[in-house]
């Protein structure tokens, strides 16, 4: 492992140098370099350890987070997301469930958890990025199967698929715009289509995910907000309307397919 | 006259949004969820009457009718080099076609705004960093100059929902991405014969 990681940081380092054309053949040899090897594995054992940390004013662990499966059942549970809670009558994306947990069973403050969830360049990383990278894996190989039972799920697809092709800004640009056909690029970079089962698919299935020209693991919401920034739209909120039912539009089209995060991004 | 043309507009985006599951709902929605970020404010949130029409989930039907108005009144809003001129510098031109940065919560508002033409379009043959959501424009110049093709052209960059009213090209000029100076520069650099992007034959 240990040797991986220094092939790893030196194609990091080779891959940021890169000219933009090259950047694909790099990626490619690192991908065979490090096999089944991602640099999120060492991001996992962090997350497991902070959900087993006891933290807070009360002082306990995570471990009794109902992350829809029962209290403490990790294995599995990230497949089901987005899902409706009864205990809070919402619809949570893993990000909005673990701010819940940590707010009420440890009696953390909202403001401090909330108040930086994703790295900025250069970081080492936040609980929240390690938290979910963690429960990721725990539903590593699972069946994509987002709860689709309640009134108030169904709802949330319907949003989110308006909130999809919902066009605004300088640019005109939607989610639609970049991620509505197959096949397609900006630059160089491949654009799934999330609108069709297969692009959703290996989308959804692929993150939380490495991000190697930062170094960092990115999640879900990260992944929005930058689109969004392109999208030349104002800052999404982690945990808010908009990021749930995005995530439920995706998940819900992803259906059926096999989560494998934390992906390996270039 | 913007201001009438807005107020047509508007009234326009208010009857034909009918598709819409939650179009009431949906301005609180974004409002809750996010954050002026520098640059990138909260007001970016609201639709025109064109990204409103042009927002509607695929498979909805849309009504001709209102698509031919709205299309035409984008057309005559058109505004075309004072000077008469449609031409400027293509090598400037190719700056602008390549660069991506502009408006975005993280670019620097002092700098001028790039067309990212790039992002979209194969252009000059030897740039294999192109992106393939719109047509190749490379050999665009092989069209030639006349005034019809120079006009067709201005209007595609100053407003694609001119001729195409959902289009996903950015409208430049209408929605101020780009200088007059800055359209003219990439005018160039699309029908220049010494322009990279007419350099066709190896
Ligand atoms: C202006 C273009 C643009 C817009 C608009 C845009 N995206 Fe993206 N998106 C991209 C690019 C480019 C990538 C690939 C980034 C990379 O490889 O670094 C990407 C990647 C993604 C990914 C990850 C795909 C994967 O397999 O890793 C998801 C998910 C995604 N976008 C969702 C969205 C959603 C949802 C929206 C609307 C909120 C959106 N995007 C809007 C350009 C865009
Ligand atoms: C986000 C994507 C996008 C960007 C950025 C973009 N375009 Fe386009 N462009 C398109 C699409 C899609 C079409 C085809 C559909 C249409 O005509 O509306 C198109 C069509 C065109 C056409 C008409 C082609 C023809 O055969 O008549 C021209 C000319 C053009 N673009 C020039 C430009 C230039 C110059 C820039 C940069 C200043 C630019 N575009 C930026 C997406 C884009």
């Amino acid at each position: 492992m240990k040797t991986c990681y220094f092939w790893f940081t030196l194609l990091v380092i080779s891959l940021s140098s890169w000219p933009l054309a090259a950047e694909d053949g790099v990626f490619d040899q690192y991908r065979d370099l490090m096999g089944d090897d991602n640099p999120a594995v060492f991001v996992i054992d962090e997350g497991e350890e902070l959900w087993f940390a006891a933290q807070g004013p009360k002082s306990v662990t995570l471990d009794s987070c109902d992350l829809g499966l029962g209290p403490g059942v990790t294995a599995g549970a990230y497949a089901r997301f987005p899902r409706y809670f009864a205990d809070t009558d919402e619809v949570m994306d893993l990000e909005s469930r673990l701010v819940h947990c940590m707010t009420t069973i440890q009696g953390r403050d909202l403001e401090t958890v909330t108040e930086k969830p994703y790295s900025l360049r250069g970081d080492l990383g936040t609980e929240m990025e390690a938290l979910v990278t963690w429960l990721a894996a725990e539903s590593e190989g699972a069946k994509i199967a987002p709860e689709q039972t309640h009134a108030a799920e169904r709802a949330m697809y319907t949003l989110g698929e308006e909130i999809f092709f919902y066009r605004a800004g300088p640019h005109d640009f939607s989610c639609a715009t970049c991620h509505e056909q197959s096949g397609m690029r900006i630059r160089l970079q491949a654009l799934p289509d999330l609108t069709s089962h297969s692009g959703a698919a290996e989308a959804w299935g692929s993150w939380p995910a490495y991000r190697m020209s930062q170094g960092l693991v990115r999640t879900m919401g990260w992944r929005l907000r930058d689109c969004f920034r392109q999208q030349r739209w104002p800052e999404l909120q982690m945990g808010s309307e908009v990021s749930i039912a995005l995530q439920t539009y995706m998940a819900v089209n992803a259906a059926g397919g096999i989560m494998t995060a934390p992906g390996l991004k270039r | 006259m913007k201001g009438l043309i807005t107020g047509v507009l508007v009234t326009l985006g208010a009857s034909v949004a009918s598709w819409t599951i939650a179009s009431d709902d949906i301005q609180a929605v974004m409002q809750s969820s996010f954050v002026t970020k520098n640059q990138a404010s909260m007001e970016r949130l609201q639709q025109d009457a064109v990204q409103s029409v042009c927002s509607a989930p695929r498979g909805m039907p849309l009504d001709n009718k209102t698509l031919t108005t709205l299309r035409e009144e984008r057309l005559n809003a058109v505004v075309l080099p004072a000077d008469g001129q449609y031409l400027g510098d293509w090598q400037r031109g190719a700056e602008v076609a390549g660069n991506g940065r502009g408006l975005q919560s993280s670019d620097d508002p002092t700098k001028p705004n790039g067309g990212n033409c790039y992002a979209c379009h194969q252009l000059a043959p030897d740039e294999v960093a192109y992106g393939t959501l719109g047509p190749s424009l490379t050999g665009y110049g092989a069209r030639g100059q006349s005034e019809a093709m120079l006009q067709y052209t201005w209007t595609k960059l100053w407003d694609t929902h001119a001729y195409n009213l959902c289009s996903h090209m950015p409208r430049f000029g209408a929605q101020g991405i780009l200088s007059e100076q800055q359209l003219k520069d990439v005018m160039a650099y699309l029908v220049d014969p010494a322009s990279p992007v007419n350099q066709t034959e190896q």
